[in-house]
């Protein structure tokens, strides 16, 4: 079974919605039990960095997926905030994350050589796939996928970077550690594109 | 470089498509999920869907609509049309929108907007604004005044300093949808749309007299707008979405090129 942590934040029914589309059974759960038992997770979602950390610590999920998914080599799949609570913290709240991925988050700047920048990124921009990596399998290099972020990650080990995009500066669009694999981008929401690096993950073997 | 985007607009009255929508090669016309997957399948960027039942109790089949189009298009859609209160909003977005859109109602309780960013963020609050140019006086320095209730009531409200203050309480983007322009294929209203995109720091979408694809590109470019709103130059088969697509490229604006994957569904 796959299952999507729930933390009670928005946006983690369209991530079901796309994964029944594409024929794989999923449940919506924030039971600790569910999750270790899970095949594959996923963690998906909007919202800010600081209130994420803190519903993950309360439902007691934080530990559950750094000990239970990451350090347990559990196929693992971060999607926008997802990406962001890998790290060791974001800028956001100042919140301290999950420290799954060594590094931090930073906020893309107001603007750029005096010219105002508009924050959050919100559409379709180009991801450059700098690295191969099977999540990436059958979706050509360049793909549009869709953002909508006011924050991006700092990997310290630049090994884990896979794909980068541009908005104002050059920034890290996807990583992938062992079996944590993390999309600054929405899989939900980018269309046929989005729908295959779901499919991609689900199928993956290691 | 972020894509600029096309968002074809949908009128839905009691769950059908108003307008009298005809293209070519759709044998369900009028149904907004049939419409929706066809615009999905030929690269629209985004959807949006302004119910405009006159009724309160006819709600749940606008809400039916949404989850039926959640199920079968991955690409961002907001809803709007009547949506007075969080918990009209918390519908649209659990049915499966991404983001709602507020016009009139923003406009008698601004503290809506604050309210709805706060409960779900601003990237999920579209700002919505109708406005007609009635020539610069005192409180109007614009000279663009604000229009509620599809065109027929005038606020006095200045255009740009209410898409400020909409910013200021937390939209995540604006639409500028011009009652001038509405309808006329005339083109896009650029000189309010560049004068409020380039002084706020969300996205702007252009709205309101699209009729041909240079339209789009002077929205992009004139307008600086971050998206544009298509109804009548889409729905009617003109101008297929590849197709303003590829003139758009040739003229030098970033589009997203819709991509075509074996992707197994169930």
């Amino acid at each position: 079974m796959i299952v999507i942590v729930d933390y009670r934040a928005g946006n983690l029914t369209s991530v079901k919605r796309a994964l029944e589309f594409l024929g794989h059974q999923c449940e919506i759960t924030d039971d600790a039990d569910k999750i270790r038992a899970a095949e594959r997770v996923i963690l998906p979602g909007v919202g800010a960095a600081g209130a994420t950390m803190e519903n993950l610590r309360a439902l007691g999920l934080a530990e559950v997926l750094r000990r239970d998914v990451a350090a347990a080599r559990k196929p693992f799949l971060g999607i926008c905030i997802g990406i962001q609570v890998l790290f060791d913290r974001s800028e956001e709240d100042s919140a301290d994350c999950l420290g799954v991925i060594p590094g931090h988050v930073t906020r893309y700047p107001a603007s750029i050589d005096g010219r105002a920048l508009k924050v959050p990124q919100i559409g379709w921009n180009r991801v450059r796939q700098t690295r191969a990596h099977p999540i990436f399998s059958g979706v050509p290099d360049n793909t549009h996928f869709y953002f909508v972020n006011s924050y991006y990650p700092l990997p310290a080990d630049p090994e884990v970077v896979i794909a980068e995009s541009d908005y104002g500066v050059q920034f890290v669009a996807a990583v992938a550690s062992g079996r944590v694999i993390a999309t600054q981008f929405h899989l939900e929401k980018s269309g046929a594109a989005g729908l295959k690096l779901l499919d991609n993950f689900c199928r993956l073997t290691f | 470089m972020l894509a600029k985007r096309i968002i074809p607009c949908l009128d839905v009255r009691n769950g059908q498509v108003t307008k009298g929508v005809k293209f070519a090669g759709n044998a369900d016309i009028g149904d907004p999920v049939a419409m929706a997957r066809h615009y999905y399948e030929q690269g629209a960027d985004e959807l949006v869907f302004y119910d405009i039942t006159a009724s309160n109790e006819r709600r749940g089949i606008m809400l039916e609509v949404v989850s039926r189009v959640a199920r079968e298009i991955f690409i961002p859609f907001s809803v709007g049309g009547g949506l007075r209160t969080l918990e009209d909003m918390r519908a649209v977005l659990l049915a499966g929108a991404e983001k709602v859109s507020i016009d009139s109602g923003a406009v008698r309780d601004p503290k809506i907007i604050s309210e709805g960013a706060r409960a779900f963020g601003s990237q999920c609050i579209v700002l919505s604004m109708q406005v007609q140019k009635t020539g610069v006086r005192p409180g109007l320095e614009s000279g663009y005044e604000v229009v509620i209730d599809g065109g027929r009531v005038f606020t006095g409200r200045d255009a740009i300093a209410w898409a400020h203050e909409g910013a200021r309480l937390g939209a995540g983007e604006l639409v500028i949808n011009s009652i001038d322009r509405d309808g006329t294929k005339a083109g896009y209203d650029l000189e309010i749309t560049r004068r409020i995109s380039e002084s706020v720091s969300i996205p702007v979408v252009a709205s309101g007299g699209a009729g041909a694809p240079e339209h789009l590109r002077d929205a992009f470019m004139a307008g600086a707008a971050d998206a544009a709103i298509v109804a009548s130059i889409v729905h009617f088969g003109e101008y297929p979405i590849p197709e303003l697509k590829r003139y758009l490229k040739a003229a030098g604006v970033e589009v997203r090129d819709a991509i075509q994957l074996e992707v197994q569904a169930r």
